[in-house]
Formats: C-alpha cells, sequence, structure tokens
C-alpha cells in the first residue's frame, strides 16, 4: 500500500495541466505526470501505466481513452471507465465538472477519492475561470462595438458622443434588444455598404 | 407549456435529422421542443446519455448495443428508436500507400472491394494500423468484416486504433495510422487537405449499413411513451424530407452553420449529393446509397440490424452469442417504430426481421402500405446473415 498513486494528467493546455497537478498534489503524495501532446496517445499511456487517468470531458481524444478500457491485449492494463462504476454519485460530480477520470480496474475506493476529490475541485475552480474570462472578453467585444457604432453616428448625423449613445439606447428600447446588438447591426450594415 | 426534450449530436452529416427536425420546425409541429447540444466525443455522449443529462442522442448503431451489453464506460440499458441514416462512411488510406497501391496495378476504382483490398494488404504487407472513430462502431465492422473476408484476421494483423473524427486528417497526416475509416465530412477533409485519398466508400462492403441511431434510455422511453412518439415522428418526418433531392442545398447550408459543422457546405454537399471526390484534383464521383435518410425503410430499427451487431461484438468481447442476442434484439425497438408512426404515412416493411445481405439488387417486399422497395443489402462478399442459425 505504500506504493505511489501514478496519475496521469492529459491535457494541452500547460497552465490548466499545472493548476490540476498543484491541486492533486495539495491532496496527496501522488506521482503525476501530464501529457501535453495527444497524438499516439494510447501508446504513450502504455508506456507509463497509470493507475488514474484525469481528462476533460471536453477533449475529443477521450475516445481513444475508451479503446483502453475495452482492450484486454497484453500490454494494455484493463483500465476501468468513468471513475468508478460502483460510484454513481462521485461519477456524476466528476461529470458535472467536466472531469472524466478512467482507474485501472481493481483500485481501492479509499485509494482513488481523495484523487478524484482534489480533481473535482480544480475542475471547478477551472470552468469558473472559464467563464468569467468569457463573460469579460464577451464585455470588451461589446463595448467596442458600441464605440464604432457611436463614432458612424457621430460621422454620419453630425451628433455628439453623448447623443449618439442615446439615439442607440433609444433604438434599442423601441426594438426590444440590446445595446449591443443594435450596435453590432449598425456595425454590419455599415462594413456591407463601404 | 410545450415539453422539452435535450438531444445530443456529434457535427457529422449524418446528425442531419436532428438539425431539420429542431430548424424547420418539424418538432413544433409536434408540439414539444427539441434543444441540440453539440458534444466533443461519442463518450461524452454516451455519458450524457447514461446519466440523464441528455434525452437522446444521435448514436453510432453498435453503441447502444454495448451500453445495454454493459461494455465500455458508462453501461446503461439503451433502446434505439429508429435508424437516422444508412452508409455514409468511406475508407483512406496514406497518398504514400495509394502511390504503392497504384504502381502494383490497382486500378483505382472507387467501388472494387475485392481489388482494393488485395491490393491495400499487399501495399501494406498485411500489417495495417487502422483509424476508426470509436471502438463500437460500424466503421470498425466495416473494417473487420471487409479485411477479414480478404484473408486478415483481427487480433493479429490489425492493429485498430480509436480517433475522434475530427482529428482523423492530422492522425494519417502525422503517420499514426495507415488507413482509416470515418464518417463525413471528415474523409472529405482529409482529401481537401492532401493527407488522404479516399480507396472505398463503407457501402461497397454492406449495401445497406446501419450507421446513425436515434437512442433513449429504456427507462425514459417507458416513462415517457408520449414525448417518445412526437420525438419519432418530428424526426422520421425530417428524415422524409432530406430524402427530397431539391432540399439537398437547404441541408447542406444549415449543417454549414458554427452551431452544427462550422465548415463550408461545398464540402457538406459532397455526402448529401452522393458525389464524392476520392483524390484532390480528381472530378466527383456518384456513390449510390451513399448516405440514405429516408427510402427503401432506411429510418426501420430492423432487429436483425441489432442481432447482426451483437453477435459481431459479442465474438469479439467473449461474451455469450444467445445472451448478446437476446439483449440486441430487445435494443431495436420496431415495435415502437410501428406503434407510433403508424397514420403519419410513413411505410413499414411487413416483418421486423430479415435476412440481412440477401439482397442484391433493390427488391418489392410486403409493407404495411402494400408494397414497398428494399435494398440492395449484400455485403461484398456474398455473406447472408440469419441469426437464427
Amino acid at each position: 500500500m505504500s506504493t505511489k498513486l501514478r496519475i496521469t494528467v492529459v491535457d494541452a493546455d500547460p497552465e490548466r495541466a499545472h493548476m490540476i497537478v498543484d491541486g492533486l498534489c495539495e491532496a496527496g503524495d501522488f506521482d503525476v505526470t501530464v501529457l501535453g501532446d495527444e497524438t499516439g496517445l494510447a501508446r504513450k499511456l502504455a508506456q507509463l501505466a497509470p493507475d488514474v487517468v484525469l481528462i476533460d470531458l471536453a477533449n475529443p481524444s477521450r475516445d481513444t481513452l475508451e479503446q483502453l478500457s475495452v482492450a484486454s491485449g497484453a500490454n494494455s492494463r484493463p483500465v476501468a471507465m468513468f471513475v468508478d462504476r460502483s460510484d454513481p454519485d462521485m461519477t456524476r460530480a466528476a461529470i458535472q465538472a467536466g472531469l472524466s477520470a478512467y482507474v485501472v480496474d481493481g483500485l481501492k475506493k479509499e485509494r482513488i477519492k481523495p484523487v478524484i476529490d482534489a480533481a473535482i475541485t480544480r475542475f471547478h475552480m477551472l470552468s469558473q475561470m472559464r467563464s468569467e474570462l468569457n463573460a469579460a472578453k464577451a464585455a470588451l467585444a461589446e463595448r467596442k462595438t458600441i464605440e464604432r457604432a457611436k463614432g458612424l453616428l457621430i460621422q454620419a448625423r453630425g451628433i455628439t458622443e453623448d447623443q449618439a449613445y442615446a439615439l442607440l439606447r433609444k433604438t434599442a428600447m423601441d426594438q426590444g434588444k440590446k445595446v449591443g446588438e443594435v450596435a453590432q447591426a449598425l456595425v454590419t450594415a455599415a462594413e456591407l455598404l463601404k | 407549456m410545450k415539453p422539452r426534450l435535450t438531444a445530443g449530436f456529434i457535427p457529422l452529416v449524418d446528425c442531419a435529422p436532428l438539425v431539420v427536425a429542431h430548424e424547420l420546425g418539424f418538432a413544433e409541429r409536434e408540439g414539444f421542443q427539441l434543444d441540440l447540444v453539440k458534444q466533443p466525443s461519442w463518450s461524452a455522449i454516451r455519458d450524457m446519455l447514461a446519466l440523464g443529462h441528455i434525452e437522446a442522442a444521435h448514436m453510432l448503431s453498435p453503441m447502444p448495443v454495448a451500453m445495454s451489453l454493459g461494455l465500455g464506460g458508462l453501461a446503461a440499458r439503451v433502446d434505439v428508436l429508429m435508424v437516422l441514416s444508412a452508409n455514409g462512411n468511406s475508407m483512406g488510406v496514406t497518398p504514400a500507400i495509394a502511390e504503392r497501391m497504384r504502381a502494383n496495378g490497382w486500378s483505382g476504382d472507387f467501388n472494387a472491394p475485392f481489388e482494393t483490398g488485395k491490393h491495400l494488404i499487399e501495399a501494406t504487407g498485411g500489417e495495417i494500423r487502422l483509424g476508426v472513430p470509436f471502438p463500437f462502431s460500424m466503421h470498425a465492422e466495416l473494417f473487420y468484416h471487409w479485411l477479414g473476408a480478404l484473408g486478415i484476421s483481427s487480433g493479429e494483423a490489425l492493429d485498430v486504433r480509436t480517433i475522434p473524427p475530427p482529428r482523423m486528417a492530422e492522425a494519417i497526416g502525422a503517420g499514426e495510422i495507415d488507413a482509416f475509416c470515418v464518417g463525413e465530412p471528415w474523409g472529405s477533409l482529409a482529401v481537401e487537405t492532401g493527407v488522404a485519398e479516399l480507396v472505398l466508400p463503407g457501402s461497397a462492403i454492406w449495401a445497406f449499413a446501419p450507421e446513425k441511431v436515434l437512442a433513449v434510455r429504456h427507462e425514459w422511453c417507458e416513462e415517457n411513451p408520449d414525448l417518445t412518439r412526437r420525438l419519432m415522428r418530428a424526426v422520421h418526418a425530417a428524415s422524409r424530407w432530406l430524402g427530397e433531392a431539391e432540399n439537398r442545398m437547404v441541408a447542406s447550408e444549415l449543417l454549414a452553420r458554427s452551431d452544427y459543422l462550422d465548415l463550408s457546405d461545398s464540402i457538406i454537399d459532397r455526402a448529401l449529393t452522393w458525389t464524392i471526390q476520392p483524390r484532390m484534383g480528381q472530378l466527383g464521383q456518384h456513390v449510390e446509397n451513399f448516405q440514405r435518410f429516408h427510402g427503401g425503410a432506411a429510418t426501420f430499427p430492423w432487429r436483425s440490424q441489432g442481432a447482426w451487431i451483437a453477435t459481431h461484438i459479442a465474438a469479439r468481447a467473449g461474451l455469450s452469442r444467445e445472451e448478446a442476442l437476446e439483449v440486441a434484439r430487445g435494443c431495436f425497438r420496431s415495435d415502437l417504430y410501428r406503434a407510433n408512426l403508424t397514420g403519419t404515412g410513413a411505410d413499414m416493411p411487413g416483418a421486423s426481421e430479415k435476412l440481412e445481405g440477401a439482397l442484391p439488387r433493390a427488391t418489392p417486399v410486403a409493407s404495411v402500405r402494400g408494397e414497398m422497395i428494399l435494398g440492395p443489402d449484400a455485403f461484398f462478399d456474398g455473406q447472408v446473415f440469419d441469426f437464427g442459425t
């Protein structure tokens, strides 16, 4: 029981992979390897022979791991599948966090649990960061579009910046749309008329 | 309030019946809202379905059988409500292998399974690394059948690897595999990027192979008979719409949108118009029945199709054939198809089982409305599958 669990994290994004590795290191003493390049994934995993493989649910390379979970060849150890068949709650929690975990058959549940728990926590953090980043990006893009639309109005109608914004806002209210949408429509139309 | 139903799909041309049912109002007409969610992988779609995150799924025809048999990943009893498409795959090889095949006298005929198979085996020395999208897929079954009939049995010489369809071109380009079987548009994209040549349509191996199916959890359809019925009727109406030649252009425009395939419609057109361009710079070739959404009972879930799949999966997984047959015949819900599509004008065959591979050419058979045309459904080697024996 003293042998360390060997964990492989499959993720092409090094920063994200490191966050997961950090989380795992806090949770226990594991032997963690990161696979960034997904070409020849099956062969590399056969060499590493991990006890647990962690991969993003949205990673299309997951299907390659499925092959390992059904193959019974001599050099491929039986990989059990998604988390642990006997623990549907853990499976559900992992999937909701966007995590898929492949566990080699025969590993004791107590040994896997801290790994999965730590990974789930990290995946939750990551998905929150991802959505915050997306929201920030979207807000930035919208502001830029509104600026451009205002510019177009100022030029075309000879009005002030405040008047231009007021016009956008009024149009949006009249049409039941967002200011950003009206601005986007104006910018698109202007592109077409160029 | 209108009932809602979420279906998962993988970006492939054959997700079209679901896209059309949603976009063109067939679902609405049946009084429910069909929400579609794009999934990154077949295992993701399987897990989403098994855990109830989605109600219905676009699936590879062997997946519900494998899941119901408890093989691989999250197992669940899954039913096939109907077939979404027949055929639609092609086999591709690296340009280097195609060159070697040509140097050895291969004619380059796109529809010659014996000749092409023989040359492929010769050019690779019989040791072939094959890429397929999933362990339980018609792609893998077609390879096993094709090369098996030509003397290469699975296990020893065949190194079958699972590679997600959007990565197939990259994998063959990087030299990870020698050949692949993949659904459209991914085969055509590999041709466009110059990393592969298509050498054989899947239909040349089995003339009428069930490719994708509409799958739901068994318990879900037992508990939601009304919604199951509406879903089937909407998707069947969409399939019928897709079967009309004049609708193909609209269909490829719909599929090209970023919500679905996010690709140019000229690539998608190839599968829909049955005009496949095997090689860069070559003209497109007509392939009869390349991909069928309607006609010839294309959407009918034959119990014998489930049995064919189960027999092959069971043999490789070391399961009892009888038990596997029992499970798989229960999966393919021809009973629900009959019950739920009656009154829609859908014609259906008189029987729910047939000898798979027995029709070398289109043949009229008895149907509910009188007579319908089935097939051809032959295997290239003339094999006939009768699960009763």
